[in-house]
């Protein structure tokens, strides 16, 4: 399926979950925030939130700054 | 060692804070930030770099178990946008603290008070614990107090500015409005400005280019942790006032 992510356009197969999602980029979920269509997921829900295609997807996490 | 710093019952153990940005690399981020006896490390929150994966990562070199992470919303200049940078920090799970930037000019990096008042409001009430870097007007701070702050972070000086504490008199008026801790945000340049926010009677001190910008940052990190800690101890020690004339500090009697 079809995803954004950090507004580039990604192709995943097999990835059904937003856990799933991160595992595939080897992202450590600890570290970041997400957010789904502009909704902030909650860490707990990451096992059972469904992606769909066309779904933009923010991945933040912490980086220098004042 | 009684003198500690407590922001809703989180005790830190060093009144100097500093920043993680503009530094050269993160080896050089990792030194500063211990050479600076720091327990307070800010930083910003941005797009994780998804296509690089070897990239490194600043939470690598600068421990969450060690230091406390405060994330900021720099950058940000509509209420919307703070908001939506603070509740996304809190929800990576690492700190509920919250450095709420509001910005109102590009210029001057001068924050937007009254988007940075709804903020707080709002995001107090969430729970989160905000500290709002705010300008120098004490019934500003007064507000930031009655709308849920955890403390007020007014700035000496625009960021990056190395002006010191430009308006240390209202800075002072702050300390008498608000019973919140007062946390001296932007513009030390050099330790003597960190040692006068701290005589002044305020709790803590921010610092990220005044480190980070200086030729030897490691060594000017140094420099900040002693600025703070003596002006900090001068500060509670009570210094003598200010006179226009002499007092001899020798006796007369004896004199031949």
């Amino acid at each position: 399926m079809r995803l954004t992510i950090n507004s580039d356009f990604f192709e995943t197969s097999g990835t059904r979950t937003l856990e799933e999602l991160l595992n595939d980029l080897d992202i450590e979920p600890g570290r970041v925030a997400v957010e789904v269509n502009l909704s902030i997921v909650k860490k707990a829900d990451y096992s059972a939130f469904m992606l769909n295609e066309g779904d933009k997807i923010e991945i933040v996490n912490f980086v220098g700054g004042g | 060692m009684g003198d500690k710093l407590i922001i809703r019952e989180i005790e830190f153990r060093s009144r100097l804070w500093v920043g993680t940005g503009k530094y050269k690399d993160f080896e050089e981020t990792r030194r500063a930030v211990e050479a600076s006896g720091a327990d307070v490390v800010t930083v910003a929150v941005r797009r994780m770099n998804i296509i690089d994966r070897k990239s490194e990562n600043l939470l690598d070199y600068i421990d969450p178990k060690k230091y406390k992470i405060l994330p900021n919303t720099a950058g940000c200049y509509s209420v919307e946008d703070a908001l939506r940078y603070a509740r996304l920090a809190r929800e990576a799970g690492i700190s509920d603290l919250i450095k709420l930037e509001v910005i109102g000019d590009e210029k001057t990096l001068f924050p937007d008070t009254w988007g940075l008042l709804k903020a707080t409001g709002i995001l107090a009430k969430e729970g989160a614990i905000v500290l709002p870097y705010t300008n120098d007007d004490p019934i500003m701070a007064k507000r930031l107090e009655d709308a849920g702050a955890a403390a007020v972070m007014p700035l000496g000086a625009p960021i990056g500015s190395g002006l010191g504490i430009r308006n240390p008199y209202n800075i002072k008026i702050i300390l008498e409005t608000v019973k919140l801790p007062v946390i001296v945000d932007a513009g030390v340049g050099t330790a003597s400005d960190a040692a006068i926010a701290m005589e002044l009677g305020c709790d803590a001190v921010l610092i990220n280019t005044g480190i980070a910008g200086a030729k030897d940052p490691v060594a000017m990190a140094e420099a900040m942790k002693h600025a703070v800690l003596a002006g900090r101890l001068a500060y509670k020690a009570g210094r003598i006032p200010k006179k226009l004339y002499a007092t001899a500090s020798s006796p007369i009697e004896g004199m031949l």
